[in-house]
Formats: C-alpha cells, sequence, structure tokens
C-alpha cells in the first residue's frame, strides 16, 4: 500500500518535528531513505537544493515532490496532507486551552530538549552527505565547494538560491 | 469577495517567502495584521505563539488558524491552497525536467554539486538547533545531553520519534524546569 506508506512516512515528520518546517528534514531523510529507499542520499540533497531555492514553506515542497515520485499525483496529494493537516487540526480544536498553557515552562522545557534531537538528525544528515559528496566527486571538489558555501552564506551572506546555482554551474563544468 | 483576499494574501506568502515557512511568518503580518486588519498585532503575537508550542510545520498552522478564524473550514483549505500549490507544482515541474537529463554528464556535474551546498546550509540550520537550545539552558546539561541523545539515536538505533514522544511526554508530567545537570 504506498499511499498508506506516504501518509506515515510524512504524517512522523508532520508531528514530532518541533520547531516548524525545517526541523522535519531529517525526520523526512529518515524515511524516504532510510525506511522506504524512495531515494538515495544523493537525489534527496537535489530535492532539498531545489527547494532551498524556491520560495514557499520547505516541508510542503518536499511532500509534493517525493509523494508524486513515490505515487503520483494522488501521492503528492497524500505527503502534503500528511504533513500538514494533524498539526493545524489540533491547532484549530485545541486553541482554547493552547491558550492557558502558552505561558508555563513545560512547553519551554519540551522545546529545550527537542532542539538537541533535531540537531543530532541534522547533523547525520550532514554527515551522509559528506560521505556521498566524497565518493561522487572526490575531495577536492568537495572541500572547495564547503569552503566557498560557507563563505559566501556565513561571512559574505549571499542569498541561498545564488549559492546554489553557484554550486550547480560549478558541477556542471567541473566534476565528471 | 473575503476569499478572493485570503487566496491574494496567502499567495504572495508562499511566492515570497524564501528560507521555509519560519521565515515567511513576518509576511504573514504584513498580510494579515498591516494589509487586511484581521487582527491585531497581540492577536498574531498569541497564534504565533501557540503555534510554536505544537509540533508540526510552524506557517501552515498559523495560516490554517487564522484563517479559520475568518472564514471556517472553506478560509483553511483556500489559505492552503494559495500557500502550498505554487510553489509545490513549480517544485514538481522542475525536478521532473531536471531528472529527464540525468544522463548527460553535465548533469550529473550539476547534481554533484549541490550536494557540499546544501551540507553546508544543513551544517549552519544544525548549528543554529544548538545555539537556540544553548539560550534557554546550560552547556553543562546540553553537551551531556546531547551526547546521551546521539547513542540513543544513533547507536541504539531507536527511531526518533520515539524519543521525541518520550519528551513530549516527560515535559507535560513535570512540573519543575529543568536547569543544570539533571535529565
Amino acid at each position: 500500500m504506498i499511499y498508506m506508506e506516504i501518509f506515515l512516512a510524512f504524517l512522523i515528520p508532520g508531528i514530532i518535528g518541533y520547531g516548524g518546517g525545517p526541523a522535519s528534514i531529517p525526520l523526512v531523510e529518515r524515511e524516504v531513505v532510510d525506511t522506504y529507499g524512495w531515494m538515495t542520499t544523493g537525489e534527496f540533497a537535489e530535492v532539498l537544493a531545489l527547494g532551498n531555492s524556491l520560495p514557499g514553506p520547505i516541508l510542503t515542497k518536499m511532500g509534493a515532490y517525493i509523494g508524486y515520485e513515490a505515487g503520483g499525483v494522488l501521492g503528492s496529494i497524500v505527503a502534503v496532507t500528511a504533513s500538514v493537516l494533524p498539526s493545524l487540526v489540533v491547532m484549530i480544536l485545541l486553541a482554547a486551552l493552547l491558550y492557558k498553557l502558552k505561558g508555563t515552562n513545560k512547553f519551554s522545557t519540551l522545546t529545550t530538549l527537542i532542539r538537541p534531537v533535531i540537531a543530532i538528525l541534522m547533523g547525520v544528515i550532514v554527515v551522509d552527505f559528506l560521505f556521498n559528496s566524497l565518493e561522487v566527486s572526490g575531495g577536492f571538489h568537495t572541500i572547495f565547494l564547503i569552503v566557498i558555501a560557507f563563505i559566501l552564506l556565513q561571512i559574505v551572506k549571499i542569498h541561498p538560491a545564488f549559492v546554489i546555482m553557484i554550486g550547480l554551474i560549478y558541477g556542471a563544468l567541473f566534476i565528471r | 469577495m473575503m476569499h478572493w483576499q485570503i487566496f491574494k494574501a496567502f499567495f504572495r506568502v508562499g511566492m515570497l517567502g524564501f528560507g521555509g515557512g519560519p521565515s515567511s511568518i513576518p509576511l504573514v503580518k504584513i498580510e494579515v495584521v498591516d494589509k487586511y486588519k484581521w487582527m491585531s498585532n497581540e492577536e498574531f503575537q498569541d497564534v504565533l505563539a501557540i503555534a510554536n508550542v505544537l509540533p508540526g510545520p510552524i506557517i501552515t498552522k498559523v495560516a490554517g488558524y487564522i484563517c479559520y478564524q475568518i472564514k471556517g473550514w472553506l478560509g483553511v483549505a483556500n489559505a492552503m491552497v494559495a500557500m502550498i500549490l505554487p510553489t509545490a507544482v513549480i517544485m514538481t515541474i522542475l525536478l521532473a525536467l531536471f531528472t529527464g537529463f540525468k544522463d548527460l554528464a553535465w548533469v550529473q556535474g550539476m547534481s554533484a554539486g549541490v550536494v557540499p551546498v546544501v551540507l553546508v546550509m544543513l551544517a549552519i540550520l544544525t548549528i543554529e538547533f544548538l545555539q537556540s537550545a544553548k539560550a534557554v539552558t546550560t552547556w553543562a546539561f546540553l553537551i551531556p545531553f546531547t551526547i546521551g541523545m546521539l547513542i540513543i539515536l544513533e547507536v541504539l538505533n531507536i527511531h526518533p520519534a520515539i524519543v521525541i514522544a518520550i519528551i513530549i511526554v516527560i515535559s507535560l508530567l513535570r512540573k519543575y524546569k529543568v536547569r543544570g545537570g539533571s535529565t
């Protein structure tokens, strides 16, 4: 049942990703690459790269494309619905209760404890991407691009879409 | 009339918000508070606060909740379609085109060249998550906790959903603050 799998693959990131859509990325990677094997780490990186260069919420874009790859247009709808709907419905139904809780320190505890977990999951993907890149492009190109991307993103602070464009052009010209 | 306004407002949020949902929140505020005056700034801050209490994507919760307030479930559906659909379709078309040329050497070079760039972006995001955790606790707690979690997730291979669910239950049941070295 491919639709059920797509639903679960996006439901879990949608309901446990604390800190918005970007926090769910490592959870999606885990389901899509490790659990269901719909794409490789490299393909996932491509989807993430394009997702980062286009506007709009990241999780829904990833869901739309990965769902489409795995199960066509219906798969795409299933993935987006699973990632968005549960948390939204809970918010609408429980709003009155949540208003009472928003100031209490239970939720600051929660956020504090979950952030390091998300950080680890993201860190693991960074390592995955590193090994993938070393294998495909070799040490020189990988390290060169990491240094350039870091300088442009963190020090010069160019828009991520342009940095991705530079990676694409560099790859097209120099990586064989 | 109102539905057309909702559609326009969230279409703009979706098409102009770069960097994922959380960085689009100021755009929602511009539409909802400044332009259409559906709510006051204080009400908007409250909505944002309760959206942060719940897990899951932020921007869809905020937009959905606001539109539910002004136009019910149909308003929610309208906002979601306006915000999500355009970029989702663009993304799918671009990637489908890209896949069609996948065998060309320079296209393979492109997909290889993008990996280190995305790696750096994720590494920055990783550090930001650790820093935002650091802002509300101490390194003395954070470092052992993070190492412990690393072992649980990657060495013992426990599914993150289980780990996060346990954290949620523990923090909701506890009555006191987490400070210092205790877990």
